[in-house]
């Protein structure tokens, strides 16, 4: 197990780095003069090559991704060109933001989804089931943007009972008000695939063995549901969840913009319009190493509720 | 008389297939009297399975009673309801089943999942979980508290299997159903848990309903056994009776495909039921058998066979009288080819050894293999589970490099140590058959383009040829044109070997590697491949390397044959000395193992414990932890026996001189080992 861990780590490691090229790069190729782009297009020239230079945005690419890279390791990743001030100051605040929203969207949606993929994995082929499953794939491919608008219309415009957008401020019954709609919309996009994986792995504990063991050995549906099914059903499909809350943070991206709410998502939106490359840089890859980090740990989540791989099998 | 454990009454049961109700049982009526064991056999899909989840109502959605009565103890199962047939699977009626690893739950200690067995009757969970580890001493289990600790995964097949006995026999159940309890077991372990089984049923007179493949077992464990063609009783009896003289040609049929004690290729070919078995729901007016019987004639045709009654047992068959009329004069000759060993030989193994690395330690899987093959021979390869008949098959194919130390020499040249670093003609000249042709072929491609491919590739036959050369070889694994655009999906078991053995002649091997061939095969279908190996060898003089579980087959296919364990060769002889000796003490321990579908008149020797890891090899001999000719002193376990030559031009590897050997002409009284664990 602790093999299995410190190898995955160093493969965290590995990517980490590539995840840092690339962002580097990407941010490097986008057209347009940064000293350009901050001093308009009316400013000469030698002011514009001089605020390139101020701003550590000449020599090579190599030089230019160590310089980077070696701050970024001590926590510095330099200042946003819009607001002058280091990009650490704007991405925890933001991160904070968009941890709530994502905690709150894990809280109705985890509970749910794998409510209705357990309903549906026991009704399997009947009504309910195909309630479910259609209802579910019928919200999964619906955009963000058309699930956000119908919910603001419906609850914030006619009815009146939510705000329409801002940020998570106040108390926390008004923090919970702004970020219900948010969430509801993110959860409208997760709930059928949610819903699908539970009801996969419960259909395939159903089906196991040793389900036919445990019922034939007389026990009650219930405790064979509850020991034998849930057991083996669920824990994976929250450790399989658990993988694949990094998704979450695309999601967010549109959400936040959408409802105005001042996390990482809108912080990245607005920082590639208006070409903060610093800002840009530092939120992306802190997003991208939190999504790492997430599947890591999903990752060895899943190893250790497998006892094969827990305690190690015998060869 | 008393009331019957189990009583079928008349049963037609059907799985609603799309609207469509298929008969999988159709009729079917027997009884298993309190204290009795009834074996039920035949071949994959005439319905075994099905019968047995029917009397504890384990069906799946779509099986509809049609008619007909199934009764537990008296009880009607199928009306009984839910909160009743809960309790009935409680506390009357258990069931075993293939494969325990699958039946146990993998995230449950072994302690837990027991003592359920023990709750579900009603009892606290202190007074189970001491009940728990007294079930374990029962069945067996040397350290019971070690094992309630553990995950099912830690325990071996063997030990996995006492634990799925132990909990079906926990609310001591009037009736034990053991649904192919031993499929995928070795012999020696199979041996072992019949003996248990045998041994509790006797203890608590359990009824036992018993369910196997396996002719053999299921004639040393029952009392009465009823033959199933296509979802109906064709006779029933005491086993003895229907084993040595079958009243149904099925019956005969079933039997004589299975090559008979000390039956070999050159004497005889095996007999076979040609055709196939009836689908699912087919519609069978009359006898089922009838498309495939030797006997059929216009009655058969047209009238219902009765059920005649012979006295204590029972055939459904017009001509009973004929039975034993059924020809078996005309079947071919086998083949004659004798071995010339004055040839080179065709594969040199000299000192190979291989190696696995894991987690830091060493893995000694195969361990200084010395032996030729001959051309056109057979080499039988025999051994229990993780003795290295698989890995030394691999390293003769080139799948794993064998260690520095030894050479492989193939047609008097040196053989590169892996597939890759091998010439074309190498590669050619070695192939290998596998034993589960689903997972061996590509099912996304047609027969054609299966074996087509490995006519360009291997044999580098021209594209223009190549149609000639797929039906040649086609025409020569007794496959149609017909078979050659379909899948592999669509094609049975025993057509999808053939085109799996197809795909390794293509290129005109010299050596084929046969991995288990036909153990996933019903015995019919096993008669027929092994029929069409036996041609072929003799048609191309091709060597065959053959790896089977099953001795009998081993015997009738095999020239000579190495015994190996823990990696290491323990004896290397002709077939017929090694298995009527002298031969090795394992080697006797193995034989005596598998139970004779003719009947046991030897004792069997048992081997205590299981095969040591390959991780932890005993010192001296490997053999002497299990030896029950163990001899007295300390030689055996401090000195690792040389290969001694014996008179045939074999090796045997052990301490005791080969004319004391078991099984040989001097019989010796044999120094048992004290104190036996």
């Amino acid at each position: 197990m602790a093999r299995y861990v410190l190898r995955r780590v160093g493969l965290a490691l590995i990517t980490l780095f590539i995840l840092s090229v690339v962002v580097f790069v990407v941010a490097s190729v986008l057209p347009g003069s940064v000293g350009r782009a901050i001093l308009g297009p009316f400013a000469d020239q030698q002011s514009v090559d001089q605020l390139n230079k101020d701003l550590g945005q000449d020599g090579s690419l190599i030089s230019r991704y160590l310089r980077w890279a070696g701050n970024a390791l001590t926590g510095d990743f330099g200042d946003s060109f819009k607001y002058r001030r280091p990009v650490m100051d704007f991405v925890p605040t933001a991160l904070w933001a968009s941890v709530k929203l994502a905690l709150m969207t894990i809280v109705i949606v985890v509970p749910l989804g794998i409510l209705g993929g357990v309903v549906a994995a026991l009704r399997q082929g009947k009504a309910a089931d195909r309630f479910l499953t259609i209802a579910g794939l019928s919200l999964a491919v619906t955009p963000e943007f058309v699930v956000g608008i119908v919910l603001i219309l419906v609850f914030a415009v006619n009815l009146g009972w939510l705000p329409a957008g801002g940020s998570a401020k106040g108390s926390l019954w008004e923090q919970f008000q702004v970020l219900l709609l948010p969430s509801l919309t993110l959860t409208a996009i997760l709930f059928g695939y949610l819903s699908r994986m539970a009801r996969a792995g419960t259909i395939e504990a159903l089906n196991a063995d040793y389900t036919r063991t445990a019922t034939l050995k007389g026990l009650k549906r219930r405790t064979v549901l509850r020991r034998h099914v849930l057991r083996n059903s669920l824990l994976p499909t929250i450790a399989v969840i658990a993988s694949q809350m990094a998704y979450l943070l695309g999601g967010l991206l549109v959400t936040e913009t959408l409802f105005n709410y001042r996390g990482l998502g809108l912080l990245i939106f607005e920082a590639a319009g208006d070409r903060d490359i610093p800002m840009l840089m530092g939120a992306v890859f802190i997003v991208g190493a939190l999504a790492m980090l997430m599947t890591l740990l999903a990752d060895v989540l899943i190893a250790w509720l497998n006892p094969r791989v827990r305690l190690g099998s015998k060869a | 008389m008393s009331t019957p454990a189990l009583e079928f009454k008349e049963l037609h049961l059907a799985y609603v297939v799309r609207g469509v109700p298929r008969e999988v049982l159709r009729g079917v009526s027997f009884s298993v009297q309190p204290g009795e064991s009834y074996g039920l056999v035949g071949e994959s899909g005439c319905g075994k399975s099905t019968a047995a989840y029917a009397a504890v109502r384990y069906l799946p959605r779509n099986a509809k009673i049609l008619s007909g009565s199934v009764e537990l103890g008296g009880r009607d199962v199928m009306s009984l309801g839910t909160e009743e047939l809960r309790l009935l699977r409680a506390n009357n009626a258990s069931i075993v089943y293939q494969d325990p690893g699958q039946a146990l739950n993998p995230t449950i200690k072994v302690g837990p999942q027991l003592a359920e067995a023990f709750t579900v009757t009603g009892m606290s969970a202190s007074d189970a979980a001491v009940q728990a580890r007294a079930m374990l001493q029962k069945v067996q289990i040397a350290d019971p508290d070690s094992v309630l600790g553990r995950y099912p995964h830690q325990l071996s097949g063997g030990m996995q299997q006492r634990v799925v006995i132990a909990m079906a026999l926990a609310c001591d159940p009037q009736l034990l159903i053991l649904d192919e309890p031993t499929t995928g077991l070795d012999a020696t372990v199979e041996a072992e848990v019949l003996d248990l089984v045998r041994k509790l049923r006797d203890e608590y007179g359990t009824s036992v309903l018993f369910i196997s493949h396996n002719l053999g077992a299921v004639r040393s464990m029952c009392d009465r056994v009823g033959v199933l063609y296509a979802g109906q009783l064709v006779e029933e009896g005491s086993a003895q009776e229907v084993f040595d003289a079958p009243q149904h040609p099925y019956t005969v049929g079933l039997l004589r495909c299975l090559p008979r004690h000390g039956s070999k290729k050159t004497d005889q070919r095996l007999e076979t039921i040609p055709g196939f078995l009836p689908l699912l729901g087919a519609d069978l007016p009359t006898c089922v058998f009838v498309d495939r019987c030797p006997l059929a004639d216009e009655i058969c045709r047209t009238q219902v066979p009765p059920m005649v009654d012979l006295g204590g047992r029972i055939a459904r068959c017009h001509h009973t009288d004929r039975v034993h009329d059924i020809a078996v004069a005309d079947l071919p000759k086998g083949t004659a080819s004798t071995v010339d060993r004055t040839r080179d030989p065709l594969l040199q193994l000299r000192g190979v050894s291989k190696t696995f690395h894991q987690g830091g330690k060493q893995i000694k899987a195969v361990r200084d293999v010395t032996l030729d093959l001959f051309p056109g021979e057979t080499l039988g390869l025999v051994g229990e589970s993780g003795s290295g008949k698989t890995t030394l098959a691999h390293t003769i194919l080139g799948i794993h490099a064998p260690d520095q130390a030894g050479t492989l020499t193939f047609a008097g040249t040196p053989l590169a140590s892996h597939t890759r670093k091998r010439s074309d003609d190498a590669i050619r000249g070695i192939q290998i058959v596998f034993q589960n042709p689903d997972s061996a072929l590509n099912r996304r491609h047609s027969v054609r383009r299966i074996i087509g491919r490995s006519l360009r590739r291997l044999a580098k036959v021209e594209p223009a040829k190549i149609e000639d050369e797929l039906h040649e070889i086609t025409a020569a694994v007794r496959l149609t044109d017909r078979h050659l655009d379909m899948r592999p999906a669509q094609l049975s078991g025993g057509l999808k070997q053939r085109v799996a053995i197809a795909r390794a002649f293509a290129g005109r091997p010299r050596i084929v590697v046969c991995d288990e061939p036909t153990s996933a095969l019903d015995v019919s279908v096993q008669a027929a491949i092994l029929n069409l190996l036996s041609d072929l060898q003799r048609d191309g003089d091709t060597s065959y390397v053959f790896i089977s579980h099953d001795l009998r087959v081993v015997r009738y296919l095999s020239d000579r044959i190495a015994v190996l364990y823990l990696g290491r060769i323990m004896e290397l002889g002709p077939a017929e000395r090694v298995f009527d000796g002298p031969h090795h003490p394992y080697t006797e321990a193995l034989l005596s193992a598998a139970p004779s579908v003719e009947g046991d008149t030897r004792v069997r020797i048992k081997l205590e414990g299981e095969i040591p890891s390959a991780m932890n090899v005993p010192t001296g001999c490997v053999f002497h932890t299990r030896c029950p000719r163990k001899l007295e002193g300390d030689i055996c376990s401090t000195q690792e026996p040389p290969l001694n030559p014996t008179p045939d031009g074999g090796v045997i590897r052990c301490h005791i001189p080969f004319d004391q050997l078991g099984g040989g002409p001097v019989q010796v009284e044999l120094t048992r080992r004290s104190g036996d664990v």
